[in-house]
């Protein structure tokens, strides 16, 4: 790390400003609204339940997701085929939708109404019911599958295409010897992403949990905050969940074995193995279930959308546009932000690039409201805050998308660098930023597009004229029209996938995953 | 002399006249986002005092009832609120605990099964929370009946919808120490237990489950604003529970005068009308012309259910726990 101090200069500085002020986001509301009257209870019993179920809930997704990702990362990463692109950029959809949106889309399929009962009533088979904790860890596959096979797949184009040269020329196993140490590396990441997404997961486990054993900590967040009225308890619980974040944190980046493969030169991979038919089938069969587990969902939501398009209230267009702004700041301030954290590395930043994911919307945009009431209209910094609170949701991933890669050109090309005295701003333009390009376009359209999707904290902010566009189609849901709000969710889908295909089609350079 | 005091009194009207225009009075009202959204009674209540009042109605809108009064508390005595519209009677007790709101002045005779003379809340809507299911399939009519048959049902959290906690009183005022066995019978009826009432009645529809806790008047809905006739709302023999929406006007408001007006045109014939076909909710004062069609009361006032604020703020806790133990097994 005092190698690259030296090096980056005052850009170090930037890297610790935007980590404190990551942090200082999540714990600073986190106290302001701490700071409210409350009972200051300490946890009840039916607490403690809900913090049990939702590191169990939360586990059991992780390592599902993970697990199931990797085959079909694997697929992906060694075959080519027409539409491989477009298929990717598809399958990531669930990831960046509305929750109750998939969640419908995936009702629709594996629900009591879905088609696989309809099919298995056709076969004389009686019903399966997705509800209960089956339901709510299948829901969280479902949106986490993308994201584990995202990350493994970035994970196995990062080894340099000269080791799969080598290990063909020299008939070595390629999977002991460079696809299982790079897992390792890879996998406790992804896990932890996954594990700590879940942690904070509240729509889902509610509505797919069945009934009241499904509580997480963010359902008692809400109760305390919406129904109870004590501030100071919704901070305890909201302390609990970055506390479990910490400590989760800490024991991925215990358990995680960086890969050294060295430096390559760039170079896109060709690989020589897994030629055989056996590989050729089980690669097409991980690639084909996923696709039809993502997409399936996904065809019923736009299926469900066109009914609904000629219902669309005026104020969509609006609404888009404000989504669509607050989309682009969001994407621009979480991507600044993850790239002057990942240049500085540290454990600072490690943290500061996780606590995000286990910090809850709502404690989070109260927070908002307490500092900023009484000298600024909330009215005003509506899309400021939706901005903001977007950014620092979407900030870990986009970290995590840059950190690695920094870390590997730092390996490659640091030395040469130094030599030629390339520091500061300089070596940010010249060394980084080129190399930086898939993975800058790819962190901005996954965090402007989980940005369209994500309804914030609008709703504390927001008065009737300033709604975006997930806030349009929760109001429409709430006044009886689903058809509407269903046209609402459609447009919602084709939005995220636009500005994500947009950033990441501008910024790839060459053929990264 | 004379002619510096006429310019001087000149400049002085010219003032006047100046703030008089600038000062036309912004009443803010806060309220949910289906009370101000196009297609809710908003709009129409808006202009219909802005033709009277000489001011200015501007909405304030946070998610439902309890984020509104989440909103008003974080706000305090410092908040920008003239008048809540929005809150109900699950609510009352925690608002009233606030010492934020004022006495209305505002005094009518309601036509609501239940009297109200509350001096601080003026209620503008009401109706009965129901089961909602397609006609033509398995009906029942109590909840001891719904237990014994085999009808999926979808409910909303207490915790975190308002509809769900008017179920939960409904058992509880019912049942009262039965309510546990009435929730441990439903447990196998439930298919889920939603965040809100929107999910809910949105699983419903795509066909999750058989009927969903809504209210009385879901089905005119379907019949007057969609021309689809094929939804009922079930009534049971235990009698059904009410919920009413309530305004009031806040203690910390500037403009006490106008604020008490714009509660009392909320009662006048002129905006019920407007709340049965925006709101879908019974008018607390019937309006001239009546009813529209579809809105037949479907409960005889003897078997509408309702706990005193106080009664539903004692009994909350205990039922929630009964709740929670009963379908947690």
């Amino acid at each position: 790390m005092a190698h690259r101090a030296v090096a980056l200069g005052p850009l170090r500085w930037t890297g610790t400003a935007a980590a404190v002020l990551v942090v200082a986001l999540v714990l600073g509301t986190l106290a302001a609204v701490a700071s409210r009257a409350g009972s200051g209870a300490a946890l009840a019993s039916a607490d403690v339940a809900a913090v049990l179920f939702t590191l169990q809930q939360a586990a059991v997704s992780a390592v599902l997701s993970v697990a199931l990702a990797v085959p079909v990362a694997r697929a992906l990463a060694r075959r080519r085929f027409a539409g491989r692109r477009a298929l990717v950029a598809l399958m990531g959809a669930p990831f960046i939708l509305p929750v109750i949106v998939a969640v419908f889309g995936l009702l629709a399929i594996f629900g009591r109404g879905g088609l696989l009962n309809a099919g298995l009533g056709a076969l004389g088979l009686g019903p399966v019911s997705v509800y209960g904790f089956g339901g709510v860890v299948l829901a969280n596959v479902f949106f986490n599958l993308p994201l584990a096979t995202r990350l493994i797949l970035q994970g196995w184009s990062a080894i340099p295409a000269e080791r799969f040269r080598l290990a063909a020329t020299l008939n070595a196993p390629v999977g002991r010897l460079l696809e299982r140490p790079m897992l390792r590396d890879v996998l406790p990441g992804a896990a932890l992403a996954i594990f700590l997404i879940c942690l904070a997961s509240f729509a889902v486990a509610l509505i797919l949990g069945g009934g009241p054993r499904a509580t997480t900590v963010e359902v008692a967040i809400f109760q305390a905050l919406r129904f109870d009225f004590d501030p100071a308890k919704a901070a305890l619980l909201a302390l609990v969940q970055v506390a479990l974040c910490t400590v989760a944190a800490g024991l991925a980046g215990l358990v995680t074995v960086p890969a050294a493969f060295g430096p390559g030169l760039d170079r896109v991979p060709a690989r020589w193995d897994g030629r055989g038919r056996g590989a050729r089938l089980a690669d097409g069969a991980a690639i084909a279930l996923a696709a039809a587990f993502l997409l399936a969902p996904l065809a019923m939501v736009v299926a469900q959308g066109f009914v609904g398009l000629g219902q669309l209230p005026l104020q969509v267009w609006p609404a888009a546009l404000r989504s669509l702004a607050v989309a682009l700041s969001a994407s621009v301030l979480a991507v600044g932000l993850a790239l002057a954290m990942a240049l500085r590395g540290g454990a600072l930043v490690q943290v500061a690039g996780v606590l995000p994911l286990a910090s809850s919307a709502l404690v989070m945009g109260t927070g908002l409201f307490v500092l900023s009431h009484g000298w600024l209209d909330p009215g005003h910094i509506a899309l400021p805050a939706t901005a903001l609170v977007n950014a620092a949701a979407s900030l870990p991933f986009a970290f995590r998308a840059l950190a690695p890669a920094v870390g590997r050109i730092e390996a490659a090309h640091g030395p040469l660098a130094d030599t030629l005295g390339l520091t500061g701003w300089p070596r940010l333009r010249w060394l980084y930023l080129p190399r930086l390009r898939g993975e800058l376009g790819f962190a901005a359209g996954l965090s402007a597009a989980l940005s369209v999707g994500d309804l914030g904290v609008i709703t504390l902010f927001a008065g009737p004229d300033s709604a975006t566009l997930p806030l349009v189609m929760y109001r429409l849901m709430g006044s009886y029209r689903l058809q509407a709000a269903a046209g609402v969710a459609l447009m919602l889908l084709a939005m995220a996938l636009a500005v994500f295909w947009a950033f990441d089609r501008g910024g790839r350079g060459h053929a990264a995953a | 002399m004379k002619k510096i005091l006429t310019l001087a009194s000149v400049a002085g009207l010219c003032l006047i006249a100046q703030a008089a225009v600038a000062d036309t009075p912004v009443l803010t009202v806060y309220t949910y986002d289906s009370f101000a959204a196009d297609w809710g009674p908003g709009p129409q209540i808006k202009s219909g005092f802005e033709e009277t009042c000489g001011c200015t109605v501007k909405f304030v809108t946070a998610g439902d009832g309890a984020a509104l009064l989440s909103r008003l508390e974080l706000e305090g005595a410092a908040g920008r609120a003239d008048v809540a519209v929005g809150l109900d009677t699950s609510l009352i007790a925690r608002a009233r605990e606030t010492g934020l709101f004022a006495t209305s002045g505002v005094g009518e005779s309601y036509d609501m099964p239940v009297a109200w003379d509350d001096p601080v809340f003026v209620p503008f809507d009401w109706g009965y929370f129901a089961f909602v299911a397609n006609k033509g399939a398995p009906e029942v009519h109590s909840f001891k009946e719904l237990a014994a048959s085999n009808i999926k049902i979808v409910i909303e959290d207490p915790r975190s919808s308002t509809p769900g906690l008017g179920l939960l009183l409904w058992v509880k005022k019912a049942y009262g120490d039965g309510a546990a066995k009435i929730w441990a019978d439903l447990a196998d009826n439930i298919v889920t237990v939603t965040p809100g009432w929107d999910q809910a009645y949105g699983l419903f529809l795509n066909g999750e489950a058989d009927a969903v806790l809504s209210y009385s008047t879901s089905p005119a809905y379907h019949l007057i604003a969609e021309n689809d006739p094929s939804k009922v709302a079930w009534t049971f023999d235990e009698g059904q529970y009410m919920q009413i929406e309530v305004a009031a006007r806040m203690a910390a408001s500037k403009q006490p005068d106008l604020a008490q007006k714009f509660l009392a045109y909320l009662v006048s014939d002129k905006a019920q009308a407007v709340i049965p076909t925006t709101n879908w909710m019974y008018p607390v004062v019937m309006p001239k012309e009546g009813l529209p069609k579809g809105f037949e009361m479907p409960v005889a006032p003897d078997k509408a259910l309702l706990m005193s604020p106080d009664e539903a703020a004692a009994a909350r806790d205990g039922a929630l726990e009964e709740w929670r133990t009963a379908l947690s097994r």
